[in-house]
């Protein structure tokens, strides 16, 4: 396998067409989503491993399923069933592992809204027609550029809580304005090309 | 709960997008157009519509633990025909959407209405449905009309304001849509605010 094409995908994937600031993905955890740095850098985190997981059973379902069976239509339904079981997976293995995790994220909400990244990426894996390892090198890479702007944005988020806010811009509006700034800083990355 | 109080519930005081801040990420994604606009506007809304009706007929019969697995089925099938047929008569529309037509079945609005609908009432869910629908395709198709206009200047690919105008491109792209619904989402504050 070639390694500077995972490379490349992978530096891509978290910076070039970051899932939440270029692919717009992913937004509702980041603008309703935690207060705190360190609870961001674990939802974060737990969103990656999910999206990780999802690229390779998503993967799987589709080249073992769904192309021998000709129901390629059907990736929609099948991917959404692998995905919120893997969710529900990720929810009761925090619950284990960490009473106070649970307790920060807030009963799960949060990685149920992550859902539409968690689809998105494993749809884009299918798109590019991606083969095991793209597939999840991608799926850790969006997943990384998931967790990253979702600190950066809970970090400045932590700043703004304290700044006098027009009355109406207060709460979401001002988050997507932020959010929007930084996705403007990420155009940056865009001549970033590695092939 | 008339129907027409739920319908303006949709509209206005609980708008899904603007209002509460629910399904963005096709709602920045695709906005650039007021034709792309229309199109997911509509596809969700006849989602939300079918699933929500669905849901309140079967509902009552599915226990609460296998509750979430079949409304994803529910939704996530719902979408297959939706895109199918979009394909079908609309290819060029679903080609400019991409991706973000199988990401409905994702959408936090659409799970959380037919939750809400499971084993309600069907004529109340009929309303929800549609006043959700419409309040999410109306906020949509007016984000959509200010990126096209100010981003390129055209409104549903006429040229509206002449060849002496020059585009703001940045509201065409990622971080303009972000930063245009920050501020439409403020304007909505504005108005509740007064009343």
């Amino acid at each position: 396998m070639d390694l500077g094409r995972l490379a490349s995908v992978a530096v891509a994937a978290i910076l070039v067409n970051n899932v939440v600031l270029a692919r717009l993905l992913g937004l509702c955890p980041i603008v309703g989503g935690s207060r705190q740095v360190t609870s961001a850098l674990g939802l974060g985190l737990v969103v990656g491993c999910v999206m990780t997981a999802a690229s390779m059973a998503t993967f799987g379902v589709y080249s073992a399923v769904l192309v021998p069976l000709h129901i390629e239509f059907a990736e929609t339904l099948a991917f959404m069933l692998v995905i919120v079981g893997l969710v529900r997976v990720a929810e009761v293995t925090m619950a284990k592992v960490s009473r106070g995790a649970s307790r920060v994220f807030g009963g799960g909400l949060p990685l149920v809204t992550a859902n539409c990244a968690v689809l998105g990426v494993a749809l884009i894996n299918t798109e590019k027609s991606y083969d095991l390892l793209t597939a999840t090198v991608h799926g850790a890479a969006a997943g990384l550029g998931f967790a990253l702007v979702l600190v950066l944005v809970t970090g400045l988020r932590e700043r703004i809580e304290l700044s006098p806010v027009p009355e109406a811009l207060k709460g979401a509006p001002v988050i997507l304005v932020l959010t929007g700034l930084v996705a403007l800083a990420f155009l940056g990355f865009s001549g970033l090309v590695i092939e | 709960m008339s129907f027409r109080h739920e319908l303006a519930k949709g509209l206005l005081r609980k708008n899904p997008l603007v209002g509460i801040a629910l399904g963005l990420c096709p709602a920045v994604a695709v906005s650039t157009t007021l034709r792309n606009g229309v199109g997911i506007g509509a596809a969700t809304a006849s989602v939300l519509v079918g699933s929500n009706m669905l849901m309140a007929l079967v509902g009552r019969a599915l226990p609460l633990k296998v509750r979430i697995p079949c409304l994803v089925i529910v939704v996530a099938g719902l979408v297959t025909i939706v895109d199918r047929v979009m394909t079908t008569y609309m290819p060029g529309l679903r080609a400019g959407l991409g991706i973000y037509v199988p990401l409905i079945a994702a959408n936090c609005i659409i799970l959380g209405r037919a939750w809400t609908s499971a084993g309600g009432g069907l004529a109340a869910s009929l309303a929800d449905g549609l006043g959700t629908g419409l309040g999410f395709g109306f906020a949509i198709c007016l984000l959509s009309a200010i990126r096209e206009v100010v981003g390129s200047g055209r409104l549903w690919d006429a040229a509206l304001l002449g060849p002496n105008y020059n585009p703001m491109l940045i509201l065409v792209l990622a971080p303009g849509g972000l930063i245009t619904l920050g501020l439409v989402m403020g304007l909505f504050n504005l108005f509740k605010q007064r009343g």
